[in-house]
């Protein structure tokens, strides 16, 4: 991570030799960076390193850190080392329940929005697709929602569509009653004292208005970029439309299926923004209200706790993070 | 060409909204209606007006007196239209306050941003050197990490370190509109990275190379030959930033203890209270929060879609 002691020996000799198109031209002239193009070159990689591992790596090792003590956030000098106590605590102890319902949550969110919004915003995509009269319109129309932050869709939602007496929703289903959509903690099923609450299930429509655009816009980047004539041919062939889906275009959309997948993940462990405007109702915290409140706010004074739970969310995501990034870049040096 | 190579040309007929170039597509422009057709129309266009209602009612009930949604609810015909829901709301919400403070962490935001990950692509992608394929992976996935994992140790931090009472009404970074800054230039930096690396990576290799022997310092290469060729990515990336930025609640909200003090989008978790009792004047709230980003949106949609479409790794 020292940009300072590496001197790195910079050769475009080497990347173009392993451009395939350049191969017969290439020369091999290793040039190296002289006096000022070389500080130039350091303070180029040095500065934004710096402040990214000062914002993201550097707080991340530390929180896994803090993880292990008991903090109160006042001097340092009384952070207290105590092994596993808070993962006990939280998996195991008083705030077992909380976790797993977090996790459920999580969980929930993560399958909803793969068999919910994606599956739409894929279907949509598709039928969009199509050459039809008007499908820019159509396609702004359900775009528009994916500009706007979760936190003002659960504002808006709220209060057009989840108002007790006056909203959409209850004007909708409501029967004529006041509907408490996001009060309402009672469980539509349920797994022994956990399960899915009705006001998530609120939530997660809500969330679903944005993310089915988000998925759309990204497969439909993906068909575009499908030769007709391969589709042209499938039909020519004789296949009926679900056959030049399944055979023909979805192979072609994996590297959309990838980053949609990863998307999602992230997205679904992420989540903060509609809940916390709805003031956490009970039974929809996620992971990520659980370390917040632990670390910041009234009465959060526990950094260790809070840390654990955050550490729970990075692992569970790290190993994505990873297998998708390696992927990646692996891929490009390998076409580059 | 299997990983995300999208189309960012911002020519007409580069982004996913543009008519559909001669080369795509069946016959389909000139087909007569057939029923199938039709019965999909009627389906996109009913889907599309159900997608549309939150915000058109949202709109529609801004400039309509409470009493008379509630009495008539919100799918009525309106008796009387004004704006005095709006004039309420800016009363209570101080949105032009509001408008202000979130322009002061929004432009270096994103300018600082943007300019930094220039700076690490260019030297990642454009040279080959023993950590380059690491930096860009560093930068990448700490773009992907949950903001959470960072709160304790940034916060114990910034509530630690001084700073002079004209920077930070707290005497702190914590509470200042700098710490949001750099909270922003630190995480976004890295999905700019990301994306201007795989942009600058397509540019012919040749350029650098015609450069050196016309001995073009390092600079020179960076800021008049190569970033001028990337500027279709960095108007992408800077309307899709606008937007992320713009509608960040977290860092703001967790950074930001004094509520009045919070851009506009983390300034939300304290407006609802206020009105909770009109409707209507939290319809006109909303309203002033999504104007700016949705004016940016339909002004720059180009560029918005295809920053999502090229770089297309996060939420």
């Amino acid at each position: 991570m020292s940009t300072g002691d590496d001197q790195p020996t910079i050769s475009t000799a080497e990347t173009v030799a392993s451009s395939a198109l350049d191969a017969g031209k290439a020369k091999k002239k290793r040039s190296q960076f002289t006096g000022n193009d070389r500080k130039v070159f350091l303070a180029m990689v040095g500065i934004p390193t710096f402040i990214h591992v000062a914002i993201v790596w550097i707080p991340t090792l530390l929180s896994i850190l803090l993880s292990f003590t008991k903090w109160r956030g006042n001097d340092i000098s009384e952070i207290e080392v105590t092994g596993v106590e808070n993962y006990d605590v939280v998996l195991l102890g008083a705030f077992q329940g909380d976790t797993i319902q977090a996790i459920l949550n999580n969980l929930w969110l993560l399958l909803f929005l793969f068999f919910g919004p994606t599956l739409l915003g894929m279907g949509l995509a598709y039928l969009l697709d199509k050459n039809l009269k008007g499908t820019r319109i159509y396609q702004s129309l359900f775009y528009t929602p994916v500009v706007l932050s979760l936190a003002v869709v659960g504002f808006i939602w709220q209060n057009i569509m989840y108002d007790q007496n006056y909203g959409l929703a209850t004007w909708a289903f409501g029967g004529g009653d006041r509907v408490d959509w996001l009060g309402n903690q009672e469980f539509i099923f349920s797994i022994g004292n956990y399960g899915l609450s009705k006001n998530f299930l609120a939530i997660l429509m809500a969330m679903a208005w944005r993310h089915t655009g988000y998925i759309m816009v990204l497969y439909l980047a993906g068909m575009k970029s499908v030769d007709a004539a391969l589709r042209e041919s499938a039909s020519l062939d004789g296949c009926n439309e679900w056959q030049t889906f399944r055979h023909v275009l979805f192979p072609t959309l994996k590297p959309i299926n990838v980053i949609v997948v990863v998307i999602t993940v992230i997205e679904a462990l992420r989540a903060y923004d509609i809940i916390a405007i709805l003031n956490e109702p009970r039974n929809t915290e996620l992971l990520s209200h659980l370390t917040t409140n632990a670390l910041i706010g009234e009465g959060a004074d526990n950094i260790g706790r809070g840390s654990a739970y955050a550490t729970l969310l990075f692992l569970l995501c790290i190993g994505f993070v990873l297998w998708y990034v390696t992927n990646h870049y692996k891929k490009q040096e390998n076409t580059v | 060409m299997s990983d995300m190579k999208f189309d960012f040309d911002t020519s007409p007929s580069g982004s996913a909204f543009s008519e559909p170039s001669d080369n795509v597509h069946f016959e389909a422009t000139k087909t007569p209606l057939r029923p199938a057709r039709v019965v999909l129309h009627v389906f996109l266009a009913s889907l599309g007006i159900l997608w549309m209602v939150p915000l058109v009612i949202s709109l529609y009930s801004s400039f309509r007196p409470f009493a008379e949604t509630s009495r008539k609810g919100f799918l009525s015909a309106p008796e009387s239209l004004g704006l005095a829901n709006y004039r309420e709301a800016l009363d209570r919400g101080d949105f032009i306050d509001k408008y202000w403070n979130t322009a002061l962490i929004l432009i270096p935001s994103l300018v600082l941003t943007i300019f930094l990950a220039s700076l690490i692509a260019f030297a990642a992608s454009r040279y080959s050197w023993r950590f380059n394929i690491f930096f860009l992976v560093l930068f990448t996935a700490g773009n992907l990490l949950p903001q959470q994992i960072m709160v304790a140790p940034l916060f114990q931090a910034a509530r630690r370190i001084p700073l002079p009472e004209i920077m930070s009404n707290s005497e702190k970074l914590n509470g200042s509109n700098w710490m949001i800054i750099l909270l922003h230039v630190g995480f976004q930096m890295g999905f700019c990275t990301f994306v201007l690396s795989n942009y600058m990576k397509l540019l012919p290799k040749e350029l650098n190379e015609a450069a050196m022997v016309d001995g073009a310092s390092l600079w020179t290469q960076y800021w008049t030959i190569i970033m001028p060729l990337t500027r279709p990515a960095l108007a992408a990336l800077a309307t899709l930033e606008f937007a992320w930025i713009y509608n960040d609640f977290f860092w703001a909200v967790i950074f930001e203890q004094r509520g009045d003090d919070r851009p506009i989008t983390s300034a939300l978790s304290n407006l609802g209270g206020e009105f909770v009792t009109d409707t209507n004047v939290v319809s006109a709230a909303s309203i002033f929060v999504i104007i700016p980003v949705l004016a940016v949106y339909f002004a720059l949609q180009k560029h918005f879609i295809a920053g999502l479409t090229l770089g297309a790794n996060k939420g």
